[in-house]
């Protein structure tokens, strides 16, 4: 898989930490293979919105890529439980299902992205880049990509 | 069964598959299928309803689904991984479904998606007069995977879309 130039957290110059929400393990997988090719840090996994919410609590970490439709709590309405308790939280929503509807309600609740499955490396990294703009640098010079 | 209402599969699922094992993929064969659907290899089944209502099967070949897994997964996957081949399988079928759910939405068509669930019996419900099943083969570079759609487009009254609207 291609190399990117890693993306880290502009107040520490640490690597960023994701957690990955997604009832499907090989989704799950194919994420966290993306996110090292990014420098990135997997720091947690969940299956369904309830657990999300709870590990995201338990990890507070700096992006959260979030599946739509899950068991028990759909992605968007754990999306906007975590927002609305930590409104700083970064949330990017990653589905298959991605008709405007979906897209716009998941942004009105709190997401600050969306991409749609199957994920290509390139793009999710672009909406890396720029969710954290604010805190995140990207350095130059490690990798091919960008 | 309307042509407008298959044609996102169709579409999705070579865009899906071509992306997916990172080769071209060819539509190997087309029929309509009257008798009872007979698994061929993995298969997961999804359900839709709404204006759209039915089912669609993905059933792919031992050998194009550990192609598949392993080129999803980036390390060889063999037949003992079997909980990761079927899982690869429920993956491609949600990804192909969503995105053909995606275009569907975006014309206007409202409809509900289930998450897909393995196809584990041999043999499937049989078409109906009002649910034909369509039967495509798709060819890749590492086996054969088909898709059976059955789907029946349920039209709203008028006063019902403009009382739902």
């Amino acid at each position: 898989m291609e190399k990117f130039a890693p993306v880290k957290r502009s107040e520490d110059g640490q690597p960023v930490r994701y957690l990955i929400v997604d009832d499907s393990v090989f989704a799950r997988k194919n994420l966290a293979r993306m996110i090292e090719t990014f420098g990135g840090q997997v720091v947690g996994e969940a299956g369904d919105g309830v657990s999300a919410i709870t590990e995201y609590e338990r990890l507070t970490p700096d992006i959260v890529l979030m599946d739509i439709t899950m068991p028990q709590m759909e992605g968007i309405e754990a999306a906007e439980k975590i927002v609305r308790e930590h409104p700083s939280a970064r949330i990017v929503m990653v589905s298959s299902v991605g008709y405007q509807e979906n897209i716009v309600a998941a942004l009105q609740r709190g997401a600050r992205h969306f991409v749609q499955k199957p994920v290509k490396p390139e793009v999710l990294y672009e909406v890396i880049k720029y969710v954290m703009r604010d805190d995140g640098t990207a350095v130059r010079g490690a990798g091919a990509g960008a | 069964m309307r042509m407008d209402v298959i044609q996102p599969f169709i579409n999705s699922a070579d865009a899906v598959l071509a992306q997916g094992l990172g080769t071209p993929v060819s539509i190997e064969n087309l029929s309509m299928e009257e008798e009872a659907y007979r698994r061929k290899g993995i298969a997961a089944e999804v359900y839709l309803a709404g204006e759209i209502e039915g089912r669609i099967i993905f059933d792919v070949d031992l050998g194009a689904a550990l192609g598949l897994a392993s080129r999803l997964a980036g390390v060889a996957v063999s037949e003992t991984d079997e909980e990761l081949v079927r899982e690869a399988v429920c993956e491609l079928a949600n990804q192909i479904i969503g995105n053909a759910v995606t275009t569907l939405n975006d014309q206007g068509f409202h409809f509900h998606v289930r998450p897909p669930t393995l196809h584990t019996s041999e043999k499937g419900s049989k078409s109906s007069e009002d649910t034909e099943a369509l039967v495509m083969c798709f060819n890749t570079s590492t086996g054969n995977v088909f898709m059976n759609v059955a789907l029946r487009y349920h039209r709203q009254a008028p006063e019902t879309a403009a009382a739902a609207g």
